[in-house]
């Protein structure tokens, strides 16, 4: 097990009438294992940029991305991705689905199935297995996203507004979820999501990203998903520093979009 | 446009007489407590009593106009029996006198007597034709007349009735004209009837269809011609696919692939499969070969465009994850691209089948030993108008058999789609 570093990474996109975008300028981040950090900030800031980048899905202009004391290129098994939704396979059962990592490495099946009953377990779904995907509701759906991302045993998970598509009731059931995996699992996690209260309740660490260039704005190191792991998530709200928290950063991202909105404006 | 009227009158008289007596027992369920219906698109159920009615109005109509034994109401036929009419003749002295034309109408195929005629003591005689029903006869009645060769002989009136050369006059039960070598030509009443070489009646279409599937017609089963034309479309097809899914796969992954045939599939595609014929007809010849080739041609373009689709449109995020959980190109080709384009491939494999299956029809159209289409186009050049309409019947049925066999595979093997 080793660290996640991110090094002088940035991101510009070249756009076909000549200007740029600098979507992501100089992000310098030392993530430990295991620790949980929730990625926070307006639209067009660059977290899902950075995410890809870390998944391997894009490469940066500058910069690299180290796991393991090696650099990262292209996706790879040891950086697990759960996404907002549309992501699992419609054609395979829910064991198939949760089984598709193992079967890439051509573990053999008795392992596999050990695994895939496991997480079925951990997860809440054993009696789902050999449920079609699309008879499953959407907090069901990404249960299983989570434990397909698990079954292949990755250093790191990253979840790109894994919640983002669900109710309020189910959103905070899974929320107590992807707390539970990770304490359960040690898994280093990086969360992006457009939900203050989320940011806080499953960031130990929270990171609020600024757009144009995207940069980091703000840091934070957060007792909240610690609390939350033994804890009712309601009752974390109510501990002390969660609102002056929240509404400190509901401000921050308020200023910038505000700023946005004004730049736009004034070049219109 | 008597047929339309009656069509037209049936469609909305069956609607009030039905919408009067499903009143009050409205359909129960969800779709009963709409108050919106107008506009909403599943809140219309197909009415069963109007598919019902609508099935049984065709026939009867058919029926009606056919002289079918199987419906009890029939449009008035063409005139049959002994009817008659009076000519008067005026000859060179100018003398005139009436001659009786006695008429026996038969069906066709009847054979009846010439009805008698008795002798007259005037100059004018008596005639007597046979005349089937829906044709008409010239009867040169002056043959036996007096003195018809003399200059002033002509025919005056036709049951009274004044008349000139050229000109006709109605009688009971027909019509007679008077032509310029002065001869008359009596055609009967045709009633609304139409004739079988026009339209069969449907048991002549049942009693055809029972016939052919027992001695078969112009050499050949009639399951061997329907046959015949089946395995065209499914080799056709298959070949096709065989072709046309692995390129469609090729252009959604390689830009190469994709620059390359795109020219070529975005022209051939709007080329319908019919106007290929006289080339392929000179390229391969009208043998199977060439009918083989051109129902290729008419799927390959469909399935490539569908395997395309389904290639290109998958969710990016699918293909994320599947190489985050460590597949390699070839895994994720086999275990993700493939089956998520499932879905398109079958809508194009249903789309292409359906136009196959017409395609091979008309190629069969143009030349062939046998196939539904030869038997349809052979019989046509014989007028035998219910052998036609036998072989459309069962195009049509098979036709449709073919997209209920693609749909409950469809069913079977991507039970996902359109679910997500």
């Amino acid at each position: 097990m080793s660290d996640l570093t991110i090094e002088n990474l940035s991101m510009r996109f070249d756009l076909p009438d000549g200007t740029h975008v600098q979507a992501l300028q100089d992000i310098n981040l030392e993530i430990k294992t295991g620790e949980i950090m929730s990625v926070l900030g307006p639209s067009g800031c660059g977290k899902t940029t950075l995410l890809n980048i870390v998944a391997g899905f894009l490469a940066p202009t500058e910069g690299r991305v180290i796991l393991n004391n090696e650099e990262v290129h292209g996706p790879a098994s040891d950086r697990g991705m759960v996404f907002q939704q549309g992501a699992l396979f419609e054609w395979m059962s829910v064991s198939e689905n949760i089984a598709f990592g193992p079967r890439m490495k051509n573990i053999q099946a008795a392992r596999s199935k050990e695994i895939v009953d496991h997480l079925l377990e951990t997860v809440g779904l054993h009696d789902f297995g050999e449920k079609a995907v699309y008879e499953l509701s959407g907090g069901m759906q990404q249960r299983v996203a989570l434990a397909r991302c698990l079954a292949n045993e990755p250093e790191v998970i990253l979840m790109d507004e894994p919640l983002g598509a669900l109710d309020a009731l189910t959103r905070e059931k899974m929320q107590g979820l992807v707390l539970k995996l990770w304490k359960e699992t040690g898994k280093t996690i990086i969360l992006i999501t457009h939900s203050v209260e989320e940011a806080l309740l499953l960031g130990e660490r929270l990171l609020v990203m600024a757009p144009r260039p995207g940069r980091i704005h703000k840091e934070y190191q957060l007792p909240f998903a610690e609390n939350g792991v033994d804890q009712d998530l309601r009752e974390v709200k109510k501990s002390d520093g969660f609102g002056e928290t929240r509404e400190e950063i509901l401000s921050m991202i308020w200023e910038m979009e505000e700023e946005i909105m004004g730049r736009t404006e004034a070049g219109a | 446009m008597i047929i339309l009227t009656m069509y037209i009158a049936i469609f909305a008289g069956a609607y009030f007489i039905v919408s009067f007596f499903q009143r009050g027992k409205e359909s129960k369920g969800f779709n009963a407590l709409k108050t919106v219906t107008f506009g909403d698109e599943s809140a219309v159920t197909p009415n069963r009593a109007a598919a019902f009615i609508s099935v049984i109005t065709i026939f009867l109509i058919w029926g009606a106009f056919t002289d079918s034994k199987l419906v009890p109401l029939h449009v008035t036929g063409p005139f049959v029996g002994d009817t008659s009419f009076t000519y008067t003749a005026k000859n060179a002295a100018g003398d005139t006198a009436d001659g009786n034309v006695s008429i026996r109408v038969h069906k066709i195929g009847d054979k009846p007597d010439k009805p008698e005629v008795e002798a007259t003591d005037s100059f004018v005689q008596n005639d007597s034709i046979l005349v089937g029903a829906w044709r008409s006869k010239l009867i040169n009645v002056k043959r036996n007349d007096e003195g018809y060769k003399e200059d002033g002989y002509q025919i005056v009136a036709i049951d009274g009735k004044p008349i000139k050369a050229g000109e006709s006059v109605e009688v009971e039960d027909g019509k007679v004209a008077l032509t310029e070598k002065k001869s008359l030509n009596f055609t009967p009443t045709k009633g609304l009837q139409l004739e079988p070489i026009w339209m069969p009646a449907p048991e002549a279409v049942v009693s055809r269809f029972i016939e052919i599937a027992r001695d078969g017609y112009q050499n050949f089963g009639l399951w061997e011609h329907l046959g015949w034309s089946l395995i065209r479309v499914i080799v056709g097809f298959l070949l096709g696919a065989l072709v046309g899914i692995p390129l469609g796969y090729a252009m959604g992954l390689s830009g190469w692939f994709r620059g390359w045939f795109d020219p070529i599939v975005e022209f051939m595609r709007p080329v319908p499969p019919l106007a290929l014929i006289p080339l392929v007809i000179i390229w391969f010849g009208i043998w199977e070969t060439g009918k083989i080739v051109l129902l290729f041609l008419a799927s390959l373009w469909i399935m490539t465009i569908a395997a395309r689709a389904g290639v290109s449109g998958i969710n990016i995020a699918k293909v994320h994850a599947a190489y985050s959980l460590g597949a390699s190109k070839r895994q994720l080709m086999w275990h993700v691209m493939v089956p998520n384009s499932l879905p398109e491939i079958f809508t194009g494999a249903r789309v292409a089948m359906g136009v196959c299956w017409g395609t091979v029809v008309a190629a069969e159209l143009v030349a062939a030993q046998k196939g539904a289409g030869m038997m349809i186009i052979a019989a046509s050049k014989f007028q035998l108008t219910d052998i036609v309409l036998m072989g459309i019947i069962m195009i049509g049925i098979i036709g449709y058999g073919i997209d209920i066999l693609m749909r409950k595979t469809e069913r079977w093997l991507v039970p996902w789609k359109g679910k997500h």
